[in-house]
């Protein structure tokens, strides 16, 4: 809790602004610094230490819960720290600042024939972001999460130190800031191995699959791909529960592109401005509101499965980069499509031999409550070594669930019940996806060794707890 | 004490911050508001009081639902910093309520400018210095519910309190302009104008028939904050009455006594 006190404001009143998660489901005020210079983190904590407020770590917003909101007090925006520190072009190493995006990322390094390990869905998260996330992309199976392709780090830490770590060095530390959440310390530069490309296009092939089932089954088997994707459609029921489908993409190998120098080019990966050549994209989430509610989501889903299944099965075809991995930046602002009351997602990560079972009974729920889920995603996931992982031997399911006023507190009780079913199959969760969560349900898959361990290691890095956010709050205070 | 936090943040609970809250309409709209299921930052000066009510609002809901913060609105200076520390510590507010104000008993003859000062110090001074502080924020958030206790004393200025008239004109106007500001931003301005309310400040004035509960006010105050409505007369037929009295020509209206 704060100890703002004495006779003067602590924080400067003028950077008071609205503070919202992705979703625009959440908003809180944030007195929000936007330096550019690591120095300047060094005065905000230091202001912070003296004057006891708390500070928020953000870099692009992009997260769909609460993990960058810090109400009522301090908001370090990072997205303005994205100088490109290094880059060698022959090895494909990348050192840059936190505030540097995944779309800075490919627009530098492509052209070269490198690309990002692990890509989210979007390009506009920071690396900063999507390092304190650990975010993973439609090939976890294969690349691991981003954490595993970093070098090596820098990080100034509020106990004043600046760290440099590596798998090696500081190792407990690289583990710990990598899927951290930004509750540890300040990312100042983050070194990235790329990978080597042949050619701007991946080769795709999307088909479609009846039931949830044939889906896992699908992701499961397809799992050598480089990507495996499947997309399901939650608001079918009876025998076509959790049907969907699939699109698995290889990178090409060398030589089988004649032109690698133009399709590697930014100009050919970027998405056109228009849709048909006519229809501006940035106008299609206007147009899309008007659907978004059970009826409209049920007639899209239906007839999108219904062409997947008869005009776009089994297709394969070559598709850029950025168009394949970068689907949910197809329509700019779609969350807005959402209305007034924005979108939550809640993704759950289930070992492999519960998935099919647990998520039939979830989806089931959902429909049964008037709830469905507007967009589901499955993808394959494996463990890895980081300290909040959210990942597993495995699969997992991305839902968007839309958020009014009137719905929130069933929403708040439907997402309690998936947790319930969830955590009996040994399921695990995303913070840069959570907005569910309570303390004790983090406890429960994080488990009581993990969460010491965090800490212990936050009480060494931060002993005044300056770094928190409403996220932290809510998912790691003492129960 | 910190109040108890949301369940989720999906669900977060109404949170206001109450100017003037140990007695009379404020610690009555305190208790309707806990009721309601709101979290409060409560602040007045008298801190017996004050705390007083938090431990009886908190032990009826089982939760901490109140906090008390001992304030006096004359305190200008320190008011941003207080509204920072109560931002700070509530994370959020959606509704601030300034009930403050005091109200010495004027006779027909007295001209006292200690009364006047100390009655416009706190009934209007004290309301620009923290109602400023809720528009700034309101402002930046594009959201938020601003509620002045204000009086159907200045709709007129009658015989009986100049001083009192005055001030509670200059608020009433005051939160007509900031709802003119903000309206366009998404912030409700509601401007509460009681009439006779049994509370200890009317009894001390003299006043003893005709008031109205004030639990049933504080119920009617917070309906009008769920309504977001713009100016309400409690009890409503005030409304009637005072559309009277402010159409009563000047030639009549100087030869009544009230």
């Amino acid at each position: 809790m704060s100890h703002l006190n004495g006779r003067h404001p602590a924080l400067p009143a003028d950077r008071l602004t609205r503070v919202e998660n992705f979703g625009h489901s959440i908003a809180a005020p944030g007195y929000v610094f936007r330096p550019t210079q690591p120095g300047q983190v060094a005065d905000l904590f230091h202001a912070a230490r003296k004057q006891g407020f708390t500070i928020g770590l953000r870099g692009a917003g992009r997260s769909y819960g609460d993990a960058a909101i810090n109400r009522g007090q301090a908001v370090l925006d990072l997205s303005r720290m994205r100088r490109l520190l290094a880059w060698d072009p022959h090895k494909g190493i990348l050192k840059v600042e936190p505030g540097f995006t995944i779309q800075n990322l490919w627009q530098s390094t492509l052209e070269d024939g490198w690309w990002g390990p692990v890509m989210p869905g979007t390009m506009f998260p920071t690396l900063g972001g999507c390092l304190s996330s650990n975010i993973h992309g439609k090939n976890n199976w294969h690349a691991g999460p981003i954490g595993e392709h970093v070098l090596e780090f820098t990080a100034l830490l509020p106990n004043g130190r600046e760290v440099t770590c590596t798998p090696g060095k500081n190792a407990d530390l690289f583990h710990a800031m990598i899927g951290g959440m930004g509750l540890l310390g300040v990312f100042t530069s983050i070194t990235l191995q790329l990978k080597k490309v042949h050619s701007g296009y991946l080769d795709v092939r999307a088909w479609a699959e009846p039931n949830l089932a044939r889906i896992l089954a699908a992701t499961d088997e397809g799992k050598d791909h480089d990507y495996i994707v499947g997309w399901v459609d939650c608001t079918a029921g009876g025998r076509g529960l959790g049907r969907g489908q699939m699109h698995s993409a290889d990178y090409l190998p060398e030589g089988a592109d004649p032109e690698p120098a133009q399709s590697l080019r930014v100009e050919h990966q970027a998405l056109s401005p228009n849709l048909f050549g006519i229809v501006p994209r940035s106008i299609i989430h206007q147009a899309m509101k008007l659907g978004f509610h059970n009826p409209g989501i049920w007639a899209v889903n239906t007839a999108k499965y219904t062409l997947n299944r008869t005009l776009g099965h089994d297709k394969r075809y070559w598709q850029s980069f950025v168009a394949f991995n970068f689907l949910l930046d197809y329509v700019p602002d779609w969350e807005r499509a959402y209305g007034r009351g924005g979108l939550i997602q809640y993704q759950t990560f289930l070992p492999k031999a519960a998935a099919a079972e647990a998520w039939r009974d979830m989806l089931r729920l959902c429909q049964r409550r008037g709830l469905p889920s507007y967009l589901g995603v499955v993808k394959r996931h494996r463990p890895d070594k980081f300290l909040l992982s959210h990942a597993l031997d495995g699969f997992s399911l991305a839902m968007d669930f839309k958020v009014s006023d009137r719905n929130r507190h069933k929403l708040h009780a439907l997402t309690a019940d998936l947790t319930r079913i969830a955590l009996a199959a040994g399921g695990r969760f995303y913070f840069a996806k959570d907005s569910a969560l309570t303390a004790a349900d983090a406890r429960a898959y994080l488990g009581d060794e993990t969460i010491a361990k965090f800490q212990v290691l936050k009480h060494k890095s931060d002993p005044h707890g300056i770094l928190q956010t409403d996220l932290y709050r809510r998912c790691f205070s003492n129960e | 004490m910190t109040l108890s936090p949301d369940l989720t943040p999906l669900t977060p609970r109404k949170r206001a911050v109450l100017v003037g809250a140990s007695s009379g309409i404020g610690a009555a709209l305190a208790r309707e508001l806990a009721h309601r299921g709101y979290a409060l930052a409560l602040l007045a000066r008298r801190a017996g009081a004050l705390d007083a009510l938090c431990r009886e609002i908190n032990a009826a809901a089982g939760d901490t639902r109140a906090v008390a913060y001992t304030h006096d609105v004359t305190d200008y200076e320190l008011i941003p910093a207080l509204f920072q520390k109560l931002l700070a510590d509530l994370g959020r507010i959606d509704s601030v309520v300034y009930a403050a104000g005091v109200m010495p008993t004027v006779t027909f003859t007295e001209y006292n400018f200690d009364k006047d000062k100390a009655m416009v110090d706190s009934q209007l001074l004290g309301a620009l210095a923290w109602l400023g502080q809720a528009a700034a924020l309101f402002e930046r958030m594009g959201e938020g519910q601003i509620v002045g206790i204000a009086s159907v004393a200045g709709d007129r200025g009658r015989v009986l309190n100049p001083g009192y008239g005055a001030a509670k004109a200059g608020f009433v106007t005051y939160l007509e302009s900031l709802r003119n500001r903000l309206t366009r931003r998404g912030v409700n301005v509601l401007t509460i104008k009681p009439g006779r309310v049994d509370t200890e400040m009317s009894r001390a004035a003299g006043m003893t028939r005709g008031l109205y509960p004030v639990g049933k006010t504080a119920a009617a105050i917070a309906r009008a904050m769920h309504k977001r409505k713009q100016v309400v007369y409690i009890p409503g037929w005030y409304r009637f009455l005072m559309l009277g009295i402010i159409h009563t020509p000047s030639f009549i209206f100087r030869r009544l006594k009230f």
